[in-house]
């Protein structure tokens, strides 16, 4: 600064020119690199903040000359990613799902695409490659619900069962036969064949087989086969989504509990919705 | 080098330094701060967007008190791979209502920002009370606790006017007899085949504003919602409240050419 510095004596190098009590600082500045990455830096900073969006201004802000912005980024990914898989996407949008199933190479792009929807959306409820759970049906095999063919399988998909707001969902529900219809007896009684007939060993005749004639077969035929068409589940094997023993089945005589599945027509493309159709169908059981 | 030279006043005097230091400080936040004074709110007023009903928001403090937020954040990035996994990136108006609100920066687990309609009421309590019977894989620790904690919301609405403090009188205040039905409201919510109506009117027209369609109604969880109607518990508000998560907007309706309209 204004005085010379001296040098240390000791050492050869130049002081600071600071004195502490005697004690006098060697001036050891930064490495000439480091200096110039500093310099280099601020330079960045200009060139960035000219390029990108940078200084707030009273109304908005400098919005860069490159005009980067992370919203208008996005899309062009977005678009990117779809330009990508668009030779496959157009047919699948364009195809009904039977169409895609007959498609050798459309639906092993429909499959591969469906088991990665599958993994995030359908796996937390139906358990990874549709094993199914307690309360949730199982995907893998050939019962169905609410039908196994695939226009059926989209319909679930899209629209959900007994959800409270969509308006297209499936909805059925069975009564409670415990609220002052049934009596504790003739509950018993129609479990009682209902487990007979899903070991396949139903009386011809008898209380059950006539409560059952009576209040059931309109949802779950007179063989116990099911209705497809207002989501009666077949009864007559053992395939139970809760429970198929005597007493699970009295409970859900007296008090049924309904499942609920979510809709995805808001949530997941069109596309999307019949590449998972297209999965579930190939899972083992479409019909 | 004059400058240079005159660095040795500064460096020597102190009430010149803090003076340098006090204006150079002063010129950052100048710059940062006040265009901010210029506009009315830096959040974008987006149609659908409501505060949290009082059931909703008892489940967000049983959110926060059980810790949640830990391994779980609220906020779709604008990336290609989470927007193909969660669905639209979050808006900011989406968290207007959160105070504090719950980004987050760690997933443990996945974001919830979008959770809201992605499963069903009974899942969420199955799952909530046991993780691995739902998802072998999962890590996130069981909350059995909370299907057989009855619900203290007795303060329900001395809550929402304090939190209208914090959201200067525009976040329950607009809300017409929000305080004076809090209760009401929150028990009609989580008892099946209550009359909801009053309740989805009120928080439809803040959510819609004077041009609300007569159908139009904003989206909540109704009913019993833990398998469990004769006690309202901890598990109802919380279900409730992942349920409403970034259910808000109506995203089908939203495009980003015609962004001026759709954002009021």
């Amino acid at each position: 600064m204004a005085d010379h510095p001296e040098r240390d004596e000791i050492t050869g190098r130049y002081t600071t020119g600071h004195e502490w009590d005697g004690i006098k600082e060697l001036n050891t500045p930064l490495p000439k690199w480091w200096v110039w990455v500093f310099y280099a830096t601020i330079a960045w900073s200009v060139v960035y903040s000219v390029a990108y969006p940078s200084w707030p201004a009273m109304a908005g802000y400098f919005g860069g000359l490159t005009g980067w912005n992370a919203r208008s980024a996005l899309t062009e990914d977005l678009a990117e990613a779809r330009d990508a898989r668009s030779e496959w996407l157009t047919q699948i949008a364009a195809k009904d799902v039977p169409a895609i199933l007959e498609d050798n190479t459309l639906r092993s792009y429909a499959m591969r695409g469906g088991e990665v929807l599958f993994k995030e959306n359908c796996a937390p409820c139906h358990q990874t490659g549709g094993a199914g759970a307690f309360g949730y049906p199982t995907l893998a095999d050939d019962e169905w619900i609410w039908g196994g063919a695939p226009e059926d399988i989209l319909a679930t998909i899209r629209y959900g069962i007994r959800d409270q707001d969509n308006p297209d969902t499936r909805i059925n529900y069975m009564p409670a036969f415990g609220d002052d219809w049934f009596t504790d007896e003739q509950i018993e009684a129609v479990a009682g064949y209902v487990y007979a007939l899903s070991h396949g060993e139903a009386p011809a005749e008898g209380p059950g087989q006539a409560l059952f004639m009576q209040q059931c077969v309109s949802c779950h035929g007179p063989d116990g086969g099911g209705n497809a068409m207002l989501g009666g589940p077949p009864l007559n094997n053992r395939i139970f989504l809760y429970g198929g023993d005597k007493e699970d089945i009295a409970a859900q005589v007296r008090n049924p509990t309904h499942g609920v599945m979510p809709p995805w027509e808001n949530r997941l493309s069109d596309e999307e919705i019949k590449q998972l159709a297209v999965y579930v169908h190939s899972l083992g059981g479409g019909q | 080098m004059s400058l240079i030279k005159h660095h040795k006043l500064l460096e020597t005097n102190v009430f010149l330094l803090v003076l340098g230091i006090f204006v150079t400080v002063a010129v950052g936040g100048l710059v940062e701060i006040v265009p901010l004074f210029s506009i009315k709110s830096t959040i974008e007023n987006v149609r659908g967007i409501r505060p949290y009903t009082p059931l909703e928001l008892a489940g967000r403090d049983i959110y926060i008190s059980e810790g949640c937020y830990n391994c779980h954040s609220q906020m779709v990035r604008p990336f290609r791979d989470e927007i193909e996994r969660y669905g639209h990136y979050s808006l900011a108006a989406e968290s207007k209502f959160d105070h504090p609100f719950q980004w987050g920066s760690k997933r443990t687990g996945p974001d919830l920002a979008r959770v809201g309609g992605k499963y069903s009421n009974e899942w969420h309590t199955r799952h909530l009370i046991d993780p691995r019977s739902v998802v072998p894989e999962s890590i996130m620790p069981g909350y059995p606790h909370l299907a057989t904690t009855p619900l203290e919301y007795g303060s329900i609405a001395a809550h929402m006017k304090t939190l209208d403090v914090v959201g200067r009188g525009e976040m329950y205040g607009p809300v017409e007899g929000a305080y004076e039905n809090a209760i009401a409201d929150l028990e009609a919510q989580a008892t099946p085949g209550a009359d909801t109506d009053a309740l989805v009117a009120r928080y439809s027209d803040f959510a819609y504003g004077p041009d609300r369609a007569e159908d139009e109604t904003t989206t909540m969880a109704l009913g019993d919602l833990d398998g469990n109607p004769d006690v309202i518990t901890e598990m109802d508000a919380l279900v409730a409240y992942l349920q409403v998560l970034g259910t808000m907007v109506d995203f089908t309706d939203y495009d980003e050419t015609r962004k001026a309209e759709w954002i009021r």
